[in-house]
């Protein structure tokens, strides 16, 4: 049995592509059908079109990841829900998480309220970790008190579940984390990409053209299963996992840690199969590990 | 877009810092003239964005500059190893505007996609003009090659060691030729196809207009459109260079 529950809401297994990796699932859609999905979320999505950062927005990070400067570039909420909700729904019929992201409370608001009337959207996932813009995203994900505002807003306009995505960019995620949870979060994923930086040594300049980028891919698991292990210990709302997870082993160990549901976001775009082979890897793996239903590992290391 | 794994038959250096493997594999896959393919490299993350030089028969051909550590890795590989690719990627040239007399301009690695973009167009009767940019002799390479696909071709060099010296715009201008109007001692005008740094680029489409389609490159994450990693502001908005391009007519490149 791989079936797990976000708020009340049943997702066929764990496995959710992650926001910025997937884009609405059109590109994957031409290679497997993706109601194999536990769920999916889509591209992060802003009260306005942006065209996002400068190029280049991409960096290697040698076999253990990359980095990414996109500067959630998405073509504003409006199109979002008018064009390509409808086409996901399409492709998918399974649990749909939209990813928001905004410049100030009023952005957030306005996305969130836009989403809550999207008939295809089930959980609202709130990005206030995004490390590639400036005056937005993040600066709401690294102190209590913004996140506490932004929690409090969106929940005051909408009854779908609300999941915060928090930033590992802080010195006490935890913090965060219960702040969010007492504010009315019905949940938490955790984490978003880790701020970092690539130098172009024959240059002498940054990789990227917004000097720092996001860092995801496999240097980052142990990382995020650390936050979400810290996190599980100390809230009782579900976590999403997210952070280099690239195989059915890894899913397990971060559910081991205490995720509910984990996001698997890198990894598709290295390998456009890797959501469907994590899939279908599960149900031999827990046959393995002698696990009968994967809600019962559920922070099992905890 | 499709994952294949093909297996080297060859791989060797072709010019200074370029080299060339050829690759077995399946024989009916998905590939045009204009897409690229990406290469899985062991010990790196990303993969490897590469224009597809020739498909035929099975046999995949890329030419590569050793750029980073990822080409330089690839330089090493040899005969006999499995290489892990997604094929099929990106939109390719529009053969159809193509009319009697094309005009295909290459500059450096940009060379490499003409070279099946005129067996195609050579296969269907066109008469075809090539003109390869480079910087130095040493760097030159595919020349012969286009000649023996019966191609009229031209070649120039920054520093004159070989062929025209200057640009790939001075190759034509030598002829007498203005922009869009039929060169004087070639009958090659009706359309262009170019591939090549961006400063070429800007060239080709000032020298030729708007008649003709141009390849971009950009650092890419995953090369088939999910990530958003590579998308450049055109006439008609943003655009993906790995999937909406990596082909764009002349008139839609804003940012040149």
């Amino acid at each position: 049995m791989t079936k797990v529950s976000l708020s009340n809401i049943e997702l066929r297994n764990p496995v959710i592509p992650a926001s910025g990796t997937y884009g609405f699932g059109e590109e994957f859609a031409a290679l497997y059908d993706l109601n194999c999905l536990g769920g999916i979320s889509f591209k992060g999505t802003t009260r306005e079109a942006r065209y996002g950062n400068a190029l280049p927005r991409i960096a290697e990070c040698g076999g253990y990841g990359m980095l990414n400067a996109v500067g959630l570039q998405n073509p504003g909420v409006e199109h979002v829900v008018a064009k390509e909700l409808p086409r996901l729904r399409e492709l998918y019929k399974g649990v749909v998480l939209a990813n928001v992201s905004g410049f100030s409370v009023d952005d957030y608001v306005y996305t969130c309220e836009q989403m809550d009337k999207a008939p295809e959207v089930d959980i609202i996932e709130v990005n206030i970790s995004c490390p590639n813009v400036h005056n937005g995203g993040m600066a709401f994900g690294t102190q209590p008190e913004a996140a506490v505002e932004v929690t409090r807003a969106v929940k005051a306009v909408t009854h779908k579940p609300v999941y915060m995505k928090l930033s590992p960019n802080v010195t006490d995620i935890v913090a965060i984390a219960r702040a969010c949870e007492e504010a009315g979060a019905d949940g938490l994923c955790l984490i978003n990409t880790i701020l970092g930086m690539r130098i172009d040594i024959r240059r002498r300049k940054p990789v990227l053209a917004n000097r720092y980028g996001g860092y995801s891919g496999p240097g980052v698991f142990p990382v995020a299963l650390r936050m979400v292990n810290q996190v599980a210990r100390e809230v009782q709302v579900p976590i999403i996992g997210c952070g280099g997870v690239s195989s059915a082993e890894d899913v397990v160990e971060m559910m081991m840690a205490g995720a509910t549901a984990v996001e698997i976001g890198a990894a598709n775009l290295v390998n456009p199969m890797a959501c469907k082979e994590i899939v279908e890897r599960l149900p031999r793996l827990m046959e393995e590990l002698g696990i009968e239903k994967l809600t019962d590992i559920i922070g099992a290391a905890k | 877009m499709v994952g294949s794994i093909f297996t080297i038959q060859s791989n060797e250096l072709l010019a200074r810092n370029v080299w060339r493997m050829r690759m077995v594999g399946a024989k009916d896959l998905p590939i045009r003239p204009g897409q690229f393919v990406e290469i899985a490299v062991p010990g790196q993350y990303l993969r490897r964005p590469i224009s597809v030089c020739d498909y035929a028969d099975g046999v995949l051909t890329i030419i590569y500059k050793v750029v980073g550590v990822g080409t330089d890795a690839m330089s090493r590989w040899q005969a006999g190893q499995q290489v892990d690719l997604l094929v099929g990627l990106g939109n390719g040239y529009d053969l159809t505007q193509a009319g009697e007399r094309p005009l295909l301009i290459g500059g450096g690695v940009g060379v490499p996609p003409l070279y099946m973009l005129a067996r195609v167009l050579r296969e269907q009767g066109k008469q075809v003009c090539v003109i390869l940019g480079f910087n130095t002799k040493e760097e030159v390479f595919y020349e012969e090659e286009f000649r023996a696909l019966g191609c009229e071709v031209e070649v120039t060099t920054a520093d004159g060691s070989h062929g025209t010296k200057g640009f790939v715009t001075d190759a034509v201008m030598e002829q007498g030729t203005k922009s869009q109007e039929p060169r004087l001692n070639s009958p090659c005008s009706t359309y262009y196809y170019a591939c090549g740094p961006l400063p070429m680029l800007k060239a080709v489409m000032k020298h030729w207009g708007d008649g003709g389609e141009v390849s971009m490159e950009e650092r890419m994450g995953c090369g088939f459109g999910a990530c958003m990693g590579c998308s450049i502001q055109t006439k008609e908005g943003p655009k993906r260079v790995c999937k909406d391009g990596p082909v764009f007519r002349a008139q839609s490149i804003k940012t040149l």
